[in-house]
């Protein structure tokens, strides 16, 4: 067992799918401690201080919305939810309240590994200067100079579409709620406005994207928000 | 009337005796304790039988209501029984005690003893009269004991009041006599009755005193004395018939005869009425009580409608078949109506009086005898009920001024004209003018102006233009003839007038109720659900009958709800409930203008249909004298026929759809079950087969068959994941959970979801995206319509070759999206089936799937109020479509954001 890699804490009540995460995450040098209901998960966290909790929303004895909740409270770690397909609203709440990320059921090993990367890269790096440009690919962000390129070739947005676009792509493979979007872009009076996120959205991929449909940066989490691919997809469906 | 020639009993006769019995059965049993006169000592037998009955039989015997009346013989024996409490209620500031029905059906013993049977009940309680509480008694399976005198027995009513002179009102009617399981004649030979009465042992209250003095001759007492022996007799006779029957013993098998009463509005109905059915007894014989409305006579005056109504009712009470007919000639209509119903007898009365012209043209009866041929007529006398002499009148008009000024204006016009254009030496054409006046005026109003305008203008004539003049003497008598002549045509004119006018009008109020009567039942024929059968309806009553209206329903427990009512009409409560809860019980009307608590506001009507009463309707007229008007209610149980009717039908069509929609999810289920079962389980086997063969002989396979054998485990959970993942999709559409949250997203995104859910399934596939530009927002839900694009895309990804196309097009109204792949296409004729759940388009189960997937798209694209379809192309390949429809505008973006930026956000 790895006794330095990040501490990972697993609420699940079920017992296959604690067993497969358990060796998932092992072979891959993390270390991990597990529980099988919320109350055991908040009081795991509290003793153990986790790196990164993995939460499962559908627990027996608490919601895993109020366990975000309860967590938040006081701690800062990244939180990344499970969830089954058709509880999208859940997932929403359940990232408005503070989850960092989320994991639809079932999903394959490196989907789950590279959200966990994405979130304790975030998690770390949000302690230290932000770096002054941001290159992806083709496109590059030069934040001091508030400049932006496709490949090679400037790119002129406006100032929502500049603030959209650094706006993910500072939390680049982490997904954005288009609740946090409005509230980061638009201010916090503007939460009812979601399909301004939609519209300018679709503009800034008209943009920066080759083929807006089948976007390489912007990609649209259904029913949730938007993610910025930082990297080719580990897997999709 | 032919005899019948076979001495079997008729089996329908059987049928009706076998079920009789079992009524009986489930009845409770009455026992009348019947006497010739009050004093013989009704009272004391039943309660010695009572005694009796417990005692011996240990029988539950409870007295329900008993009048000791001080009595000490009687009182002692009330000693050790059950005394039920009565029912105290306060009518006009006067205190009453009312034998208490619901406390004696809440009781419910074997026996229930309820003194005469003809008492009338005190305004405010259920029933009229106390027979109709013992009906309930009955129905509810008690066994009653009751007294009656054979004055109160409704036939031999009009017999006694001639005998004794005193008219007794309370009556009852014979078919409860009939009923009766036991009748126990109470007899005491007059002398001893006299004698106790002279011992103060009969019961006189002082109000009564006179008449009684009267009643108690002693040849009343003897000829009471004969009916009430006879009476029994009768029905030991009958006793002996029926017993005849049940044993086959064929000899006097009645020929089944038929007889006809016609009844009038005239108070000597009645008497009629009761003269037909002694007769009809006597003869075991059916009989109608008959009323022929005149086609063109006037309306009959209010007091002479309710006079009719109780005529009917009574024949109705003494067990008759009420027909109201309607025709031009009532004599005719009659006879007609016999000879279809093989009628052998027919009742008319005699006519007091003959007016004038029956004696030229020959009186009802008169016609009657002649046209009737081998029917016997029987015509008979009588007094007026209760003595009263009612004079038979139309109802009489008001007297209508502007016919008199029209009438008196016409001869003045004849005058002048008569005067100016012939003077008085052409009398011949100055006649003729008066007379054209008369015609003119007779033909536009009624008799008694036409006859005025004929007076007068004979009048004016006589003194201006017959010498002598200015006088109103006649000096040639040859004139008395021009008068006569003026007169006859005077009043020929009107009458004719008056009779077509009279017809018209009926024939106008016969069309306006048809009509209401149509337009209910064409309004009711296209109402969808019992709701609406309710709505239409009590707008056609609250118009047609100005009443307010409320409908009661049964709930699935017998209780009744009410579930509609006009604006306005309070919930009268527990009490009203109550009566719509007996007339739905009974089966029968209750509440104003019926038998059953006629001083009530509302009347209920139960809402027949075939398969049993379906609820009760409530009437509360502005006007309740119009409902006492036979008509009027013959139209309030038109109306509710029909809506009964109607609400069967509503709710029988609403049975057979929840039938339709049960069988249809029953028959989902089973190939669900069965497609299910085939899918979920290959994917399983392969799983369970390759891990399987994985852990038991890890270190012998080959590291390239372990490579392949995980790869299968992982398309396999794969596959169990998209099956899963559609019928949980499905299942939450058909169910409803899903309900459709639309919001206004751009195109490009639904599309590049789906396409980015698909990635790594389409990687390497040719894959072409033609997007219009300047698409508009689309109102939708995204995850919805992420879904359909995505199950189209898997769907042609599965089935097709590429390139597979991806389009969206604005088209008026609606955006079109299109999802195309250069495949087989779809086999002729399952164009629309392909959209059908379960379905597959071929024998190509193998590529997975349980042919959810274009079910979904349709329960999306339907959701949204879109369409979907299929179609092939040209060159091969099949092409689905569907629109979503773009109502409204999307709100606008704040200004603020449309600001250019490269200017202010480069330093």
């Amino acid at each position: 067992m790895n006794e330095t890699g990040p501490l990972i804490l697993v609420i699940d009540d079920e017992s296959a799918m604690r067993r497969f995460l358990r060796v998932s995450l092992e072979s891959h040098g993390y270390r991990w401690v597990e529980a099988d209901s919320g109350r055991e998960g908040l009081a795991q966290a509290a003793q153990r201080n986790p790196d990164l909790v993995l939460l499962d929303l559908g627990l027996p004895d608490q919601d895993g919305l109020e366990v975000t909740s309860r967590l938040r409270e006081w701690a800062k770690m990244p939180i990344i939810v499970i969830s089954a397909r058709g509880q999208e609203e859940d997932k929403v709440r359940a990232l408005d309240a503070g989850a960092d990320d989320y994991l639809t059921k079932p999903f394959g090993v490196n989907e789950l590994l590279a959200r966990i990367r994405v979130a304790l890269r975030h998690a770390h790096g949000a302690a230290g200067p932000s770096a002054p440009s941001i290159e992806v690919g083709g496109l590059k962000l030069d934040l001091e100079r508030r400049e932006v390129f496709v490949d090679g070739r400037e790119i002129h947005l406006t100032p929502i579409e500049y603030k959209l676009l650094t706006l993910l792509a500072k939390h680049a493979g982490k997904v954005l709620t288009h609740r946090q979007i409005l509230k980061e872009v638009w201010g916090p009076n503007q939460s009812d406005h979601v399909h301004y996120v939609r519209v300018h959205m679709a503009e800034l991929r008209k943009k920066i994207e080759q083929n807006p449909a089948r976007p390489t940066w912007l990609v649209t989490e259904p029913g949730v928000g938007y993610r910025f691919r930082d990297r080719p997809a580990e897997s999709a469906d | 009337m032919p005899a019948l020639a076979d001495h079997r009993p008729d089996p329908d006769e059987l049928l009706k005796r076998v079920e009789a019995e079992e009524q009986r059965a489930k009845r409770g049993k009455l026992t009348v304790f019947f006497g010739a006169a009050p004093g013989v000592g009704k009272t004391y037998a039943m309660l010695e039988v009572a005694r009796s009955e417990m005692e011996r039989e240990k029988r539950d015997v409870v007295v329900g209501i008993v009048e000791t009346h001080g009595r000490y013989e009687t009182g002692a024996l009330t000693l050790g029984l059950e005394l039920l409490p009565r029912r105290k209620l306060s009518y006009r500031g006067v205190e009453l005690e009312e034998f208490d029905l619901d406390t004696a059906l809440a009781r419910k013993p074997d026996v229930l003893l309820v003194d005469e049977l003809a008492h009338t009940n005190a305004e405010g309680s259920r029933h009229a009269k106390r027979w109709q509480d013992v009906e309930e008694l009955l129905d509810a399976g008690i066994d009653v004991f009751t007294t009656l005198n054979v004055q109160h027995v409704e036939s031999l009513n009009d017999v006694i009041a001639k005998i004794t002179g005193v008219i007794v009102r309370e009556t009852v009617p014979d078919s409860i006599l009939e009923q009766a399981a036991a009748i126990k004649l109470v007899d005491l030979p007059p002398e001893d009755l006299l004698e106790r009465l002279r011992e103060g042992k009969v019961y006189v209250s002082a109000q009564a005193q006179r008449a009684i003095e009267n009643f108690f001759r002693k040849g009343n007492l003897i000829a009471l004395r004969e009916l009430a022996l006879r009476h029994t007799a009768e029905r030991v006779d009958a006793e002996m018939l029926a017993y005849r029957r049940a044993q086959g013993i064929e000899q006097t098998w009645a020929t089944t005869e038929q007889i006809l009463v016609a009844v009038s509005p005239s108070p000597y109905s009645a008497r009629l009425v009761r003269a037909a059915r002694r007769m009809a007894t006597a003869l075991h014989a059916k009989w109608f009580a008959v009323y022929v409305e005149p086609a063109s006579a006037r309306k009959l005056a209010p007091d002479a409608q309710t006079r009719l109504s109780q005529n009917l009712r009574l024949a109705e009470q003494l067990g008759g078949e009420v027909v109201t007919l309607s025709a031009e000639n009532p004599s005719e209509e009659l006879v007609r109506f016999a000879h279809e119903h093989n009628v052998s007898k027919i009742v008319i009365g005699k006519p007091l009086a003959l007016r004038p012209w029956e004696r030229l043209r020959g009186s009802f009866v008169d016609r009657m005898v002649r046209l009737t041929g081998d029917i016997d007529v029987f015509v008979t006398a009588g007094d007026p009920e209760d003595g009263e002499k009612v004079a038979e009148k139309a109802a009489t008009a008001p007297i209508h001024v502007p016919s008199y000024v029209a009438a008196l204006g016409a001869t003045a016009l004849s005058t002048g004209a008569a005067w100016f254009l012939f003077g008085r030496d052409q009398l011949a054409d100055v006649v003729m003018v008066y007379l054209l006046g008369v015609v003119l005026v007779s033909a536009r109003v009624g008799l008694v102006p036409s006859l005025v305008a004929a007076l007068a203008s004979v009048a004016t004539f006589d003194f201006l233009f017959i010498p002598p003049y200015l006088t109103f003497a006649v000096a040639d008598l040859r004139h008395g003839v021009t008068f006569g002549v003026m007169f006859f045509v005077a009043a020929v004119t009107s009458g004719l007038t008056q009779r077509v006018r009279n017809q018209a009008a009926a024939w106008r109020e016969r069309e306006a109720r048809t009509a209401a009567l149509y337009a209910l039942s064409r309004e009711l024929s296209g109402a969808r659900d019992a709701e609406q059968v309710l709505r239409v309806a009590a707008e056609h009553l609250e118009r047609v009958f100005e009443s307010q209206v409320e409908f009661f329903l049964p709930t699935s427990a017998g209780r009744l709800l009410r579930v509609h009512a006009s604006a306005g009409f309070a919930d009268q409560g527990d009490r009203e409930l109550s009566v719509a809860q007996w007339v739905f019980a009974h089966a029968e009307e209750a509440g104003l203008g019926t038998s059953t608590l006629p001083g009530g506001k509302v009347l209920y009507v139960p809402l027949m249909a075939s398969g049993g009463i379906a609820g009760v309707l409530g009437l509360c007229p502005k006007d309740p004298a119009r409902f006492t008007e036979l008509e009027h209610r013959r139209q309030v149980d038109a109306f509710a026929a029909q809506l009964a009717m109607a609400s069967e039908r509503a709710r029988l069509a609403e049975e057979t759809e929840r039938a339709r929609r049960e069988i249809e999810a029953e028959q989902l289920r089973s190939s669900l079950l069965s497609s299910v079962s085939h899918d979920l389980r290959t994917p399983l086997a392969v799983i369970t087969g390759a891990a399987g063969t994985l852990v038991q002989n890890e270190p012998h396979v080959a590291e390239a068959s372990r490579k392949e054998l995980l790869q299968t485990i992982l398309d396999e959970a794969e596959r169990l994941n998209r099956l899963i993942r559609n019928l949980l999709d499905m299942t939450r559409l058909e169910s409803g959970a899903v309900n459709v949250k639309k919001e206004w997203i751009p195109v490009d995104e639904l599309v590049g979801a789906a396409l980015g859910r698909m990635e790594t399934r389409l990687a390497g596939r040719d894959i072409r995206v033609e997007l219009a530009p300047d698409l508009p927002l689309v109102p939708c839900d995204a995850i919805l319509v992420e879904q359909a694009l995505f199950n189209l895309l898997d769907n042609a990804a599965k089935y097709g070759a590429d390139p597979l196309e991806v389009r969206a097009t604005p088209q008026q109204g609606e955006i079109m999206f299109e999802v195309a792949d250069r495949g087989p296409g779809v086999p002729a004729g399952h164009e629309t089936r392909i959209f059908d759940k379960f379905h597959r388009a071929g024998a190509e189960a193998s590529a997975g799937g349980v042919g959810l997937g274009l079910a979904i798209c349709r329960a999306i694209a339907l959701a949204h109020g879109g369409r979907i379809w299929v179609h092939n192309r040209e060159g091969g390949g099949a092409a689905f479509r569907f629109t979503l429809p773009i109502d409204g505008q999307p709100p606008p973006l704040a200004k603020s954001e449309e600001t250019p930026s490269v200017r202010d956000s480069k330093p």
